[in-house]
């Protein structure tokens, strides 16, 4: 038992953490929120999957990647595909010219299925794909990069060209990826409507819950080797490779867990917000995911998804009321945490831990020397999360 | 591509060609800045598309204030304009060195961050100063116009001045870096800073100076840019990608691969632009890029230094 809780939930810190996000997401927030602020948070917490991955990559691992955009898209096609695929059955398509395939194929000229979209008709299958494309597709990225002993920033730049590379690829192939409208007008999951209230607040019980599976399998994961290699290899990466041990593969594995965690997460979005489009893939949005992460705190799986809420919420905030200051905030932001909390928000609380705690207990004793001026000026910043 | 027939054809290849080295122009100028900032001193600036576009907002204001106050002028200002463009982007890369780069030299993965904060911040900048719409400078007379060699063949006067600018500048930088007492110390700096330090180089300043140089190129990019196209306030990052890729297929710290870098990805994007539609050229020659650099991560040309 003990030893669970150890391995799976990092600890009593860990425990309590874990059990304070639980609390926030699955009774907090949907007993305070509207349904429709509800599927906010549920589509800002799809980004924050992108930014438990780039933890695990970049934090733990020392990559960084400007592509995480690149998979979030396409565990989110992968999505659409099935969900487009049903909701253009030959009934609700009567009136195209092809009955039976999506209306933007119909409106491209196209006459059949293309080839590539006819395995997405089984659910299975596509549930599969928005894990498995990614992964692939970051593992042959990364088999060649990181094999060549390539990192750092020629990393981040060729995964930046990437997401540059996919997002004009969708716009530019309108007729198979109904191009810069994304895939759009989704409706049902196996005759199961998901645009209801209902649907989307069983929606957001399920990505909180899948978010909480993630975090607990990847304390799991640092708890074991590959923990102990990524911090060892943070340290001092070539007496790693000396000691025997194949560097490249643990990075790119860590890509492949990075890329499969941004799928899953494009797959929820999809379903909770019910489109995609390539602005989802691009580059900005690439670089957003990034700043998620960097503000939670690069290196504390709680930190990104608390850094992800805050940063969402933010940007929705600011954009809806002041528009023309929200670049400036972002601007600022992205350079405030680089340059004065390089550890984010994670960074920030335990250092305000380390201050307050021997504060605390001086302040315990004296109180209890001279019981006279007890003020309760300390507060307490329950939501945001420590470090893992 | 059956459909052509060979005089129409090599017309395309002629004129694609030259639009190319247009595009090309703009790329050098805009790598040959980023080739001193990155492939020298190894700080990767995202905002250097942000300080092409003060380059060419810089254009855009003299081009308005001669225009209204010193109508005489209108025909010569454009040279001016283009030093001014210069010092205003080297001046602000001088600022971003001092306030922000020169605390990041060790985190270079960090310095990406900042630099891309800076850079929206710096578009946001330009939003709100010269609006969202897409501004032309007012171009004198001579720089109007095209050559006619045949019929089908036109070749436009700008896109020849911007390769003469290019030209020009390519062999400055390259004078200015192999020939020169700042050039010769800011190789030394970035070669070995510790030993450059011992010998009585101020590192500090040369590593401002270099910065300042990078961006104040960056400006001029800017500047011919504006003969070709109209600047927007998100210009600059439409060639951001560009550029980076330009400077490491090349190989950084080659000033030969940089050129011949630019070069194969203009001449390529603008001829397959040509035939595949839309952006589809565009994506041809960027996978073809990536491909490249995952084979040979150095780069076509990578230099011999020990690092």
């Amino acid at each position: 038992m003990n030893t669970f809780v150890e391995r799976f939930l990092g600890g009593r810190r860990g425990l309590v953490n874990l059990a304070i996000l639980a609390l926030l997401l699955l009774v907090v927030l949907p007993l305070s929120l509207s349904v429709f602020r509800l599927n906010l948070v549920g589509k800002y917490l799809t980004f924050a999957f992108v930014a438990l991955g780039l933890v695990m990559l970049w934090g733990k691992g020392g990559v960084l990647s400007l592509g995480q955009g690149v998979f979030f898209g396409l565990g989110g096609y992968c999505m659409a595909t099935f969900l487009k695929l049903e909701a253009s059955d030959p009934v609700s398509t009567a009136i195209q010219s092809t009955p039976g395939i999506p209306d933007f194929m119909d409106w491209n000229q196209l006459k059949a299925l293309p080839a590539l979209w006819i395995p997405f008709k089984s659910l299975p299958f596509s549930l599969l794909a928005t894990v498995l494309v990614p992964s692939l597709v970051a593992f042959v990225i990364g088999y060649a990069m990181f094999k060549r002993r390539v990192g750092g920033v020629y990393f981040a730049i060729i995964t930046q060209a990437l997401a540059l590379i996919l997002s004009l690829g969708i716009d530019g192939n309108q007729g198979l990826t109904g191009g810069r409208n994304g895939i759009t007008d989704l409706r049902t999951l196996w005759g199961w409507d998901i645009r209801t209230q209902h649907a989307q607040y069983i929606l957001y019980f399920v990505t909180c819950a899948l978010l909480l599976l993630c975090i607990v399998g990847l304390q799991w994961l640092l708890s074991g080797k590959l923990g102990k290699m990524l911090l060892a290899m943070s340290e001092r990466e070539d007496r790693v490779r000396f000691s025997g041990y194949d560097v490249s593969m643990y990075k790119v594995f860590s890509f492949c867990l990075a890329a499969a965690l941004s799928g899953i997460g494009g797959a929820l979005f999809v379903l909770q917000v019910g489109f995609i489009s390539p602005s989802l893939v691009g580059i900005v949005p690439s670089i957003e995911m990034v700043i998620f992460a960097a503000v939670g705190g690069r290196g504390s799986l709680f930190g990104a998804i608390y850094g992800t809420l805050l940063v969402s919420a933010g940007k929705s905030l600011f954009s809806e009321s002041f528009p023309q200051l929200w670049l400036f905030c972002m601007g600022g932001l992205f350079i405030a945490v680089v340059v004065l909390f390089p550890n984010g928000l994670a960074g920030l609380f335990d250092q305000l831990g380390e201050r307050i705690l021997p504060w605390l207990k001086r302040r315990r004793e004296s109180a209890a020397a001279a019981p006279a001026t007890l003020e309760p000026a300390i507060e307490t910043p329950s939501e945001k999360g420590a470090s893992s | 591509m059956s459909d052509y027939s060979f005089s129409e054809l090599s017309s395309i290849f002629l004129m694609q060609g030259f639009a190319g080295l247009s595009l090309f122009s703009v790329l050098l100028l805009m790598a040959l800045g980023l080739a001193i900032i990155f492939g020298q001193m190894g700080v990767v600036n995202l905002a250097h598309g942000e300080f092409m576009a003060l380059g060419a907002y810089t254009v855009y204001l003299c081009s308005s204030l001669v225009h209204s106050y010193a109508p005489a002028l209108a025909g010569s200002y454009f040279v001016f304009a283009i030093v001014i463009a210069f010092l205003v982007s080297a001046l602000a890369g001088y600022l971003a060195e001092w306030g922000l780069i020169r605390h990041l030299y060790k985190r270079p993965l960090d310095t990406l961050l900042a630099t891309w904060g800076l850079s929206l911040i710096m578009q946001q900048a330009f939003r709100m100063t010269f609006g969202a719409r897409e501004v032309t400078p007012t171009l004198p007379e001579w720089l109007m116009g095209s050559f006619k060699p045949t019929d089908s063949i036109d070749i436009p006067i700008n896109g020849v001045f911007v390769m003469g600018l290019t030209l020009l500048l390519t062999l400055g930088v390259w004078i200015f870096m192999y020939r020169s007492r700042l050039g010769l110390h800011m190789r030394a700096t970035v070669q070995n800073r510790a030993m450059s330090g011992a010998v009585g180089i101020r590192t500090p300043l040369v590593d401002r100076l270099t910065f300042a140089l990078g961006t104040g190129i960056a400006g001029v990019a800017g500047a011919a840019f504006t003969t070709i196209g109209s600047t927007g306030p998100d210009s600059g990052s439409r060639y951001i990608v560009d550029t980076f890729l330009v400077v490491v297929f090349g190989g950084t710290a080659s000033l030969f691969g940089t050129i011949a870098s630019a070069f194969g990805i203009a001449q390529g994007q603008s001829i397959t632009g040509f035939f595949l539609e839309g952006t589809m050229g565009k994506v041809a020659i960027l996978m073809v890029i990536v491909v490249v650099l995952m084979i040979r991560p150095q780069g076509l040309f990578s230099s011999k230094v020990r690092s």
